[in-house]
């Protein structure tokens, strides 16, 4: 057997020198001095083809238009089993991907590594930046979610201003100034066709210009006899990936990544920001009005771009002990310093996202069909805490029946009988009664009415600010004139759609003084808290059209 | 001389260490594919969350069907095609027998699935494409259609006419 094997594996080598190549990559020459600060490049590598393989795998369920964008990621997001986790790895894998590739440059920053003779591999280095950085330009569009879609339309339009090439860019970027179905075929086009050969290349030109030159010593280091690259250096550079994929892996697994609506162009209220890794870019937009906008916007960036590729030429002497390098480190630090100023003013400025409602589409949300009588009843099931005893499908307590599959064989009299004086319907019942009023406990028995186990986990998910604002619904017999999901009158208009019709504002304060909004309309007007205002809207806002 | 751990010999103390090394590195290395292969293997051939069809669809309203006269119900039926859903249009041709039993077969001739109809002068379904014809309970009276017309699942509330699944004897189903 032993030599069968041999025997294949010298065939192999035979025909494709494989087995040499692979002994010459491994056993190859590097200074005693490597160790693990030299790790960063082999992760990044590393993460460049996890998000590949993620890729790839979300671009099997996934349509390349906009609208069907959207639904094929919810769906991937909802239906799929892991398709969360997925995802998940390949958004925080973007993000990683940008830390560790900019702490491989300071790191050869630090040490001086570009010098002589390493000058292209440091600048064929930049260009793998630029690129990480364009697959998150384009990336960032493709959930077409309205936070993809307004970023978006600020990206093109700074693109736009570029001094001389700046109408140019528009055109490729898909027309003029709107973001739309060409924009969106030019950025999928970019990111998964375009760039990843390109990577690929740029991968290898710098990988083969690492291994002409060699690892850069340390100085003095060329006297000291070199060690093999395996395993010593192999094993530091796979304990360096193992951490980075365990946090990569953690994030995808703990984070939720949001998904917001689908785009909606004509959101004029809608505040874009872009991803975190340009936020300082943004910021420094910020410090630039009227005609200076170019500077902030175009020239200040390329500038840093063209300096960052001239480094080695700017930066000529003799190799010296990193400790020496107190120009590198200033600057390293001033970099640093810069950067988290203009992120942390950006964050500052970013109005808080629990002033207004967000729903997250990455989870079911069937808890939009449901008539407000059934959230109000959603509401007291979760203030009753029900699921201290009741199981609902594999959730919750065993200590009373599974609710999911017991409810939908009784009527909402007898629930409401049994509510009040549970062993009475049920003998041995061991159910405290329910202290609500009869209008509650009608609530509560629509909703478990409607449950079963498809849409169990999705009713979980109905947020807060919809529960309350059901209730406030419920509360001022709203059902009596509107329509909301095919249930109340049609008195006044249908709820459903109201953000299309009309603005945030503009429902608040029809609230208060529906007259003077609206002449002639019969509403009463309704003196709300502001806590229950918001809840109200929100909710409004949140129902289907 | 002294005595040396074998542990603590140069050579041995190397290879031992060279040993963990590439254990580590396999380790590692198995681990990672391990735990990107199995999601992926998972998200792959793992079916859809089950957002089931609806089972049972309205297709009419069966009082204003005359006993044994057959009568072409147009009804729409949602279809999940991944993160589609597609409402679609469906036919059935309903008849109520004489014993009060309701049947309603399928829009589909047997043979090779042409649209076939009611012809009342001859009391008979006629396909026009090949002249099959089948008797009002859905036999094969006469022409090359190899087995009898369709059945839907049926479901009477009230007067309302619910259709199940079609059931299609003898056609292979993925």
């Amino acid at each position: 057997m032993k030599r069968r094997w041999e025997y294949a594996s010298s065939w192999l080598d035979n025909r494709t020198g494989i087995q040499t190549a692979v002994r010459q990559f491994l056993y190859e020459e590097i200074p005693a001095s490597s160790g693990w600060r030299q790790v960063f490049g082999s992760v990044a590598i590393f993460l460049f083809l996890v998000q590949a393989f993620t890729g790839a795998l979300l671009a099997f369920n996934y349509a390349p238009t906009p609208g069907d964008a959207y639904n094929s990621l919810r769906y991937i997001l909802t239906e799929l089993t892991g398709g969360r986790l997925i995802r998940g790895l390949h958004h925080w894998g973007a993000s990683m991907m940008i830390v560790v590739v900019v702490l491989h440059m300071v790191q050869v920053f630090l040490y001086g590594a570009y010098k002589k003779p390493r000058e292209a591999t440091w600048m064929v280095g930049v260009v793998l930046l630029l690129v990480t950085l364009a697959y998150g330009l384009t990336g960032y569009l493709l959930p077409w979610d309205n936070r993809a879609y307004w970023g978006t339309v600020v990206t093109t339009q700074i693109a736009g201003q570029a001094p001389v090439v700046g109408p140019y860019l528009t055109r490729l970027l898909g027309g003029g100034g709107a973001v739309g179905v060409v924009t969106f075929a030019r950025f999928y086009g970019m990111h998964v066709l375009l760039l990843p050969p390109a990577t690929l290349l740029l991968i290898a030109l710098h990988v083969y210009l690492v291994r002409k030159h060699g690892v850069a010593p340390l100085p003095g280091d060329e006297l000291v006899p070199k060690k093999q690259f395996y395993p010593v250096q192999v094993f530091q550079d796979t304990v360096a990936i193992f951490v980075a994929f365990a946090v990569l892996f953690l994030l995808a697994v703990a984070a939720r990544v949001p998904l917001e609506q689908l785009a909606d162009p004509t959101d004029t209220s809608y505040i874009p920001r872009p991803e975190w890794y340009f936020l300082f870019l943004f910021q420094t937009l910020k410090l630039f009005q009227g005609p200076l906008e170019v500077v902030g916007a175009v020239v200040l960036p390329g500038l840093a771009v063209l300096t960052l590729i001239l480094v080695p030429f700017l930066d000529r002497g003799k190799m010296v002990k990193v400790t020496r390098r107190t120009v590198a480190f200033a600057s390293v630090a001033l970099a640093a310093v810069g950067w988290t100023g203009l992120t942390v003013a950006a964050v500052k400025s970013t109005p808080h996202p629990s002033e207004e409602a967000q729903v997250d589409y990455s989870a079911p949300t069937d808890w939009m069909q449901l008539s407000p009588e059934e959230m109000a009843g959603v509401a007291y099931f979760r203030e009753e805490n029900c699921m201290s005893c009741h199981a609902i499908g594999d959730r919750g307590n065993k200590v009373g029946p599974d609710l999911t599959t017991t409810s939908i064989h009784r009527d909402a009299a007898w629930m409401i009988q049994h509510f009040k004086r549970p062993s009475a319907m049920r003998p041995g019942s061991s159910m405290p009664p329910i202290q609500l009023s009869d209008a509650q406990l009608n609530s509560l028995a629509a909703f478990l009415l409607k449950l079963n186990p498809d849409n169990a986990t999705a009713l979980e998910n109905a947020p807060d600010f919809a529960l309350q604002g059901a209730l406030v619904f419920q509360a001022n017999h709203c059902a009596a004139c509107h329509l909301i999901n095919g249930v109340g009158m049609t008195v006044g208009p249908p709820l459903n759609g109201l953000a299309q019709r009309q603005s945030r504002s503009w429902v608040e304060e029809h609230f208060a003084d529906p007259q003077k909004l609206s002449p002639g309309s019969i509403m009463p007007p309704y003196k709300l808290s502001p806590k229950d205002l918001e809840n109200l809207t929100s909710y409004l806002f949140a129902l289907p059209d | 001389m002294d005595y040396v751990p074998i542990a603590a010999q140069p050579e041995i103390r190397e290879t031992t260490r060279r040993r963990f090394f590439i254990g580590a590195i396999y380790a590692v290395w198995g681990g990672i594919a391990a735990a990107l292969g199995v999601p992926a293997l998972v998200y792959l051939f793992f079916p859809p969350k089950v957002r089931k069809d609806e089972v049972w669809i309205e297709a009419g309203d069966i009082g204003k069907v005359p006993p044994r006269s057959p009568v072409e119900m147009v009804f729409r039926r949602n279809r999940t095609d991944g993160w589609r859903i597609i409402s679609e249009k469906s036919t059935a041709w309903v008849v109520k027998l004489a014993d009060q039993q309701v049947v309603a077969y399928g829009p589909q001739c047997t043979h090779l699935g042409c649209a076939y109809h009611w012809d009342d002068g001859k009391n008979e379904f006629v396909c026009p494409c090949h002249s099959s014809l089948f008797s009002m309970d859905g036999k094969v009276l006469s022409g090359p259609a190899p087995r009898p017309l369709d059945r839907y699942e049926t479901k009477v509330q009230g007067t309302k006419l619910l259709l199940g699944k079609l059931d299609r004897p003898g056609e292979q189903r993925a």
